[in-house]
């Protein structure tokens, strides 16, 4: 059984990192044809740096991810924090209008905002409305539910006493939330952001449906080259961003190790302390 | 109290614009002709001539989910009985983070394995066998479903069994339960909760993928996201597309009430 478990679990990660191995080995290769090894260089990563369109097509991603998940980071806490305070029938009406994005397929999505603003196009007489706004709304609207199921466990988790106690020392409300509350639940808006950044990177079927031929990103690029063949050297792209993404990954754990042990160590000094006030 | 509530207003605004609204519109669109714009049901009926894209659509989708299935939950039990944390965490990310990489290279990578003239195939004629037909038939578009979307499977299996108390199977095993039955009569039914969320989280994508078939299949796989995404940007008939849109988002709602009834609400939590 265990070994059965094991040899399962060695073939689904072959599994899911073949195809990445594919795409690395390739950006090494100096023929264009993935299929066929012509020999090594890095020429790609020479060529991606010096073209600037696909330079600028990144940059437009990382544009709108990093807007879209500030924005949605900012508008999921405020809400989080708006719909813990309401009444159980209430919230759960939000929640279910939270989980419609959520649910819903990409695809579902994408068409409905398309309708929207193909419908406020003609309203507002915008010949062509799609492009960079259109995109930023529709990414932070499928951002916003992802934020809101992070912060609010971390809301319910908190020992509700922490406000009263904060105000009690004479915080205003707004001193409080920002002095006390917001660390308790950063871990949850943070891991919201990070979510909705990877998600809004990585987009692709909603971003397909919302943006016009001014503003595109990098998915929506790539999937046009369908009738053409792929450039290498977005395959040298890849690799870099694959690479950038593991170290950052490795970082992050790291620092949560590092932070784990200091919590433990910081716990039992504590508890040394009070142990000897106890004597 | 009531200023904290004001806090959740701009994001109500925002989802009624943004979500609510649009839903309307689609509604709105699917039960208008498109040229007149009079009230109509022929979008509704005009979907009968797909039912037979729906069903093959339903069909592999299923598949996937019960592959993924198979296979993932092995793998999420295995990652969730390392005794070593770190163990657990460092294979936690190596499930995830392929999905960091564009799922629109990823396929491309494996049309490039699977291709007539793919790398399998090359290395088949190397040893002088005949090539395989690989590619472009259900085979094909399951295999691309599976590998975009196991990891939906894996992660909320593995967040249910770690939860699992150990002592349950222990006590199990001491009561005289063999293998099978620790995993038929414990396991199992602790981990449907997370069954149902990966089920939900892969059906849902691999249902509704218009990418995944048209480049791992062929005209013989066409499956409904490819029509939708059709009537938007080639055909441009949006009344139909979004008509079909409607059926579709029913149809996944309707199967998530039914999943969420099964497990009586337990799946709500994980994600």
């Amino acid at each position: 059984m265990k070994r059965l478990n094991r040899f399962i679990t060695i073939i689904v990660l072959i599994f899911l990192y073949v195809p990445m191995i594919v795409l690395a080995v390739a950006s090494f290769n100096t023929g264009s044809d993935i299929a066929i090894w012509e020999g090594f260089t890095l020429h790609q990563y020479a060529e991606l740096f010096r073209d600037a369109n696909l330079l600028r097509l990144l940059l437009n991603s990382l544009i709108i991810s990093v807007l879209a998940s500030l924005i949605a980071t900012m508008l999921g806490t405020m809400a989080s924090l708006g719909i813990f305070s309401m009444r159980s029938r209430m919230r759960r009406l939000v929640m279910t209008v939270t989980d419609i994005p959520m649910t819903n397929p990409e695809i579902v999505t994408g068409v409905s905002l398309a309708l929207l603003f193909a419908f406020a196009g003609t309203f507002l007489k915008i010949k062509s409305i799609l492009g960079f706004f259109t995109l930023l709304i529709a990414h932070v609207t499928f951002n916003l539910p992802y934020v809101i199921l992070s912060v609010m466990p971390k809301l319910a988790q908190m020992d509700g006493d922490l406000r009263d106690a904060a105000m009690d020392l004479g915080c205003t409300p707004r001193q409080a939330f920002f002095k006390v509350l917001i660390h308790e639940i950063m871990p949850g808006i943070i891991s919201g952001a990070l979510m909705s950044f990877t998600m809004s990177l990585d987009d692709f079927v909603i971003s397909y449906f919302v943006s016009g031929s001014g503003f595109i990103t990098l998915p929506v690029e790539i999937y046009s080259y369908t009738k053409k063949p792929l450039q290498p050297k977005i395959y040298a792209l890849f690799t870099l961003l694959f690479i950038v993404i593991l170290l950052v990954m490795v970082a992050m754990n790291l620092l949560q190790m590092k932070d784990a042990k200091k919590r433990v160590q910081a716990r039992r000094a504590f508890r040394g302390r009070t142990g000897r006030a106890g004597v | 109290m009531k200023t904290r509530k004001l806090l959740a207003a701009p994001y109500i605004v925002w989802m009624c614009i943004f979500t609510v609204i649009p839903l309307g519109i689609v509604v709105y669109y699917a039960f208008t002709d498109s040229i007149t714009g009079a009230l109509t049901l022929s979008n509704i009926t005009g979907i009968a001539s797909y039912t037979g894209i729906f069903l093959k659509s339903i069909w592999l989708a299923l598949i996937s989910c019960a592959i993924c299935l198979i296979i993932g939950f092995p793998t999420a039990h295995f990652i969730a009985t390392r005794p070593k944390e770190s163990t657990q965490k460092l294979l936690y990310m190596l499930i995830m983070l392929p999905m960091c990489i564009s799922f629109l290279l990823r396929t491309l990578a494996w049309v490039a394995l699977l291709d007539d003239t793919g790398i399998i195939n090359n290395a088949i004629r190397l040893l002088g066998m005949k090539p395989l037909p690989l590619v472009r038939n259900n085979g094909a578009v399951v295999l691309g479903m599976v590998y975009n979307y196991l990891p939906y499977m894996i992660l909320p299996l593995y967040s249910v069994i770690v939860k699992i108390d150990h002592r349950l199977v222990e006590a199990a095993e001491d009561l005289g339960a063999n293998h099978g039955q620790v995993f038929r009569h414990v396991i199992l039914p602790l981990s449907v909760p997370g069954i149902i969320s990966g089920f939900t989280m892969v059906f849902v994508p691999a249902v509704s993928t218009f990418y995944i078939s048209q480049k791992l299949g062929s005209s013989g796989t066409t499956l409904i996201g490819d029509v939708i995404e059709s009537q938007f940007k080639t055909a441009y008939n949006p009344n139909l597309g979004a008509a079909m849109s409607l059926v579709l988002m029913i149809m996944v709602f309707a199967c998530v009430a039914i999943m969420n009834r099964f497990s009586d609400g337990e799946a709500e939590v994980i994600m």
